[in-house]
């Protein structure tokens, strides 16, 4: 069955194989074009460095004129993310605009690993260590950056 | 007469305000009911300023929408669609648009990249830029598909998207969002604003239009501060008045509001403390209120305790706790001993601040309960305003029966409205002094409430019991005399609160 997401969707998969960004990468799970899994390198020279952390895409038929929902499946420490894996992201919210594809969405993830915004916090802690004591904070990214490397597909 | 004692027993009372003896303003009621719009309390205040004001409905909002943009548009010159966007910029208002768009010594372009428009005059070169050749296919970002040129749109911008992706992003910004004057390029980052003629365009399904203009004149009559939404329900009408202010308007569907707030009109309390008011009664802050009235803490375990016995050797019933205190001075109650009814000696400075605010609180709550028992009271009382409008109309019609003309026997109809208008001053009338402390011009403002007050009584009396019992001359004389003395009063009462706002008479309490 094709719908407008769903030939979207197909685009965005194309998009992304035939020019794959650094450092990310995803794909619609086997049964279900609407459902995407995707991994986010840690960029280097970053706490984040090493890790590869998997992510979980729900989109609806309302792509791409609505967002998708995304979630990190990995355990997460950082300011922007909540408990449950969810993200806290302009452009994933407010700032969408129809012309965002699947590469964007996770590009735009990959930098949100390094640059948050504490003066939005998901995660208080997180948002609190990271300014008031980065080596901490540091120290807890480096755990879940361990812990990222325990994939269980 | 009746009336006439009141009013001469009113005027001996040196601290009352001067009547302006509309007493003997002989029926003028009549008149008054005419002239609805001019004075939609038909308070026969004729000789007070008449606060200008039309009620527009969905159609003529959008012809003045239209006018606006055409006056506008004599002077500047540029499309429509522009100007209606940087109208709205401007949340309407013509004045600062001119004003801002020639400041800029005729370089308007500011404005423009403010409003999020392309700017007219720098059109042709952004057109030329992203013209290319108009023969090749060209991929739409949204959904990814090759589509001919001529499928293709976009703003001046020059982003352009398929047909299909287009009405589908206006769908859900107008349906889901509730978006009309502010929907941007679907573009990422593109800030240029949709006009409305591109919308109308591109959009063919008739709920998704008729949502779109009503969001349009919603947003035009929310920007202008002239324009009122009607806020009676399902009542789609606007007032639209020539300066703001604090006035009474009347609805073609007969509501009348205060257009500063909204609110049901409220004279003569102001619309600020209307708002803390209506919170205040809202809030269940009160029920803490009592608590704090009615109870003291435990000093060591600061569960909550009502007291319901006469001892003050108050022992804590907390199972944990069983702490052992003076209800008096808050101290442990050991010291106490034999002589505890000196425990002022263990009158510590926190025991004695802990009283000092048990009371006050107490005295606020006492205070507060005044005022709304007698607001709410008044408010039950107009709650009933429909069903003696049915038995008055009843009666009017028996009155006809007998003899009587039409004309003759309005005068009941217009005794309810003026109880109902006396009614609903009163209530306010509460809420008013609620907010004031004790001052001379309050004295001679309660004296005019009493009177008034029991004026209205008398009137309510006559209508809902004498009138069935009564002989119908005789009724009538009374009823007369009476609304027109309330009527009076109420006049009198509303002047003085008036003229205290010009001249600062009030002094209001910090609540």
């Amino acid at each position: 069955m094709s719908t407008p997401a769903r030939r979207r969707l197909m685009r965005d998969f194309k998009k992304i194989q035939d020019d794959p960004p650094t450092g990310v990468s995803g794909a619609p799970t086997d049964h279900n074009i609407m459902v995407w899994n995707a991994l986010i390198f840690g960029p280097e020279n970053t706490p984040f460095e090493d890790g590869t952390f998997k992510l979980k895409i729900e989109f609806t038929e309302e792509y791409p004129n609505k967002p998708p929902s995304v979630k990190f499946v990995s355990t997460m420490f950082h300011p922007n993310v909540y408990a449950d894996g969810g993200i806290c992201l302009d452009i994933l919210q407010n700032r969408w605009s129809p012309t965002y594809d699947v590469s964007s969405i996770l590009t735009s993830i990959q930098s949100l690993l390094d640059e948050p915004n504490p003066n939005s916090p998901a995660n208080n802690q997180a948002a609190q260590l990271y300014t008031d004591n980065r080596r901490e904070y540091e120290r807890k990214v480096a755990k879940v950056v361990e812990k990222s490397w325990n994939l269980e597909c | 007469m009746d009336s006439d004692d009141d009013y001469f027993e009113a005027e001996d009372e040196s601290s009352l305000v001067e009547d302006e003896g509309r007493v003997s303003d002989d029926e003028g009621f009549l008149g008054d009911t005419m002239i609805v719009p001019d004075d939609p309390l038909g308070s026969g205040s004729k000789e007070e300023d008449v606060y200008p004001f039309v009620c527009l409905s969905a159609e003529q909002i959008v012809e003045l929408m239209l006018e606006i943009l055409n006056e506008v548009n004599d002077i500047v010159n540029i499309p429509h669609t522009t100007l209606r966007i940087l109208l709205a910029h401007f949340n309407w208002d013509k004045e600062l648009l001119l004003e801002k768009y020639y400041e800029y010594d005729g370089n308007p372009e500011q404005i423009f990249k403010d409003a999020h428009v392309i700017s007219p005059f720098k059109l042709k070169s952004t057109c030329k830029t992203k013209g290319q050749s108009s023969r090749t296919d060209a991929e739409c970002e949204i959904c990814c598909s090759s589509y001919s040129r001529s499928f293709m749109t976009g703003l001046n911008c020059g982003h352009i998207f398929c047909k299909g992706c287009w009405s589908q992003y206006l769908r859900t910004k107008i349906m889901d969002e509730g978006m009309s004057q502010t929907i941007p390029c679907p573009a990422y980052k593109c800030e240029i604003i949709v006009d409305d003629e591109i919308v109308m365009c591109l959009i063919s399904e008739k709920k998704v239009r008729m949502k779109y203009q009503h969001l349009m004149s919603n947003s035009f009559v929310e920007c202008n501060s002239l324009l009122k939404w009607c806020p009676a329900p399902d009542c789609h009408h606007v007032i639209k008045v020539e300066y703001r202010d604090r006035q009474p308007v009347k609805c073609q569907c007969g509501r009348v509001f205060c257009f500063e707030c909204s609110e049901s009109w409220h004279d003569p309390v102001l619309c600020l403390h209307l708002k803390k008011w209506l919170k205040k009664c809202d809030d269940d802050s009160e029920t803490s209120n009592w608590i704090s009235a009615n109870t003291k803490e435990c000093p060591k375990c600061q569960v909550t305790i009502e007291k319901d016995g006469g001892c003050n050797h108050v022992i804590c019933r907390s199972q944990t706790c069983k702490h052992e205190f003076c209800w008096v001075c808050l101290g442990p109650w050991d010291p106490h001993g034999a002589s505890w009814y000196n425990c002022n000696r263990y009158n510590a400075d926190d025991a004695k601040k802990a009283r000092d605010v048990q009371q006050r609180s107490r005295e606020m709550l006492q205070r507060y309960l005044f005022y709304c028992n007698r607001y709410m009271n008044h408010l039950q009382s107009l709650k009933f305003e429909s069903k003696l409008y049915a038995l008055v109309k009843r009666k009017m019609e028996e009155m006809q029966q007998l003899n009587m003309s039409w004309i003759e026997v309005q005068f009941l109809k217009k005794a309810v409205d003026v109880l109902c208008e006396c009614r609903q001053t009163l209530m306010y009338t509460y809420v008013f002094a609620f907010f004031l402390n004790r001052n001379n011009q309050l004295l001679i403002f309660e004296d005019n409430q009493a009177d008034m007050e029991k004026a209205t009584e008398t009137l309510s009396e006559y209508l809902e019991r004498d009138i069935t019992t009564a002989s119908i001359r005789e009724i009538k004389q009374k009823v007369q005399d009476k609304y027109r003395y309330c009527d009076s009063r109420r006049n009198v009462l509303l002047n003085h609160v008036h003229e205290g706002y010009d001249k600062d008479w009030w002094d209001y309490l910090d609540l």
